[in-house]
């Protein structure tokens, strides 16, 4: 019979690491997803649910229990990739580099027929990832969680650990930088 | 250009390609053996250390000051006069005091 989640996290807690092997099989598939969003390299990628699933079998002691451990552990997650988002800032794209010419022809056909740009098509996938990767730490977090995620305020501020009125006003500036990007971005080849 | 649609549009997008769950294989046993081999905090191990530290900056020091009044010591000639003024200074009020009594 399966154990429950409090079941483990308790053996665990005990002195049995091994019962927190069924725990990350169970959740290691949303970190990586959640840690995909964040960083490119897959290298990078497994160093962030490594550092997720460590930091929380060390601080399991913090665990009340008042609300499920997945929510527990993906707040964890947030935080551990916006650490890397932090640490990784200088890496930041500071230049667009050169449009793909597929990412070209979708802006074309956007600029035609906007109806006509499918959102399903890779090159706007990848555009999204440029202009993500070309913004502040806290505007790219932000952005992911309200807008790509659709998380409420209230969500994400018990998510990151900052306020209500903070996480407000950063998604009000991660968009206003998120509109300067994209002015730039068009401006060289359309204005 | 409509930059507001543009950003709706590239937003859409990223919805629309949510990153993949996919995960390389054994990364549990990989977690496992992190967890595994990790020690676990010893509290006299954390504070052991820093106390070792302190005590040889201790030491180094007491060593350091001890050489230094060493060889700051006053000279043999001159500790007949700094013995004299020593114990003047201690007896004076005791001299000040067997005056007033006589």
């Amino acid at each position: 019979m399966d154990r429950t989640d409090a079941e483990l996290i308790a053996a665990a807690r005990n002195g049995d690491p091994a019962s927190f092997e069924p725990l990350v099989k169970k959740y290691q598939g949303r970190i990586f997803a959640t840690a995909r969003r964040y960083a490119r390299r897959e290298s990078e990628v497994e160093d962030i649910v490594q550092e997720v699933f460590i930091k929380a079998f060390q601080k399991l002691d913090g665990f009340r229990g008042e609300a499920p451990f997945e929510h527990w552990l993906m707040r964890l997650a947030v935080r551990t990739c916006y650490d890397f988002l932090r640490r990784h800032q200088r890496n930041r794209e500071t230049a667009f580099t050169e449009l793909t010419e597929p990412e070209i022809d979708w802006l074309d056909r956007f600029v035609i027929e906007p109806d006509h740009a499918s959102e399903d098509a890779d090159a706007a996938r990848e555009l999204i990832d440029k202009v993500l990767s070309r913004l502040s730490p806290p505007a790219r977090l932000v952005i992911t969680l309200l807008e790509i995620e659709q998380k409420s305020v209230k969500e994400i501020a018990q998510a990151t650990g900052w306020s209500v009125p903070l996480v407000k006003v950063r998604a009000f500036r991660a968009r206003a930088e998120m509109k300067k990007i994209l002015t730039r971005m068009t401006k060289d080849k359309y204005l | 250009m409509n930059v507001n649609e543009l950003h709706a549009k590239l937003i859409a997008a990223a919805r629309k390609h949510p990153p993949s769950e996919q995960v390389p294989y054994a990364f549990e046993k990989r977690i496992l053996s992190h967890i595994s081999g990790r020690p676990a905090p010893n509290i006299w191990a954390l504070w052991g250390r820093p106390l070792w530290q302190a005590a040889l900056s201790c030491v180094a020091i007491t060593v350091v000051c001890g050489l230094w009044s060493y060889g700051s010591r006053p000279k043999p000639d001159s500790a007949e006069s700094f013995s004299q003024d020593f114990e003047a200074a201690v007896f004076a009020p005791m001299g000040e005091h067997i005056e007033d009594a006589w």
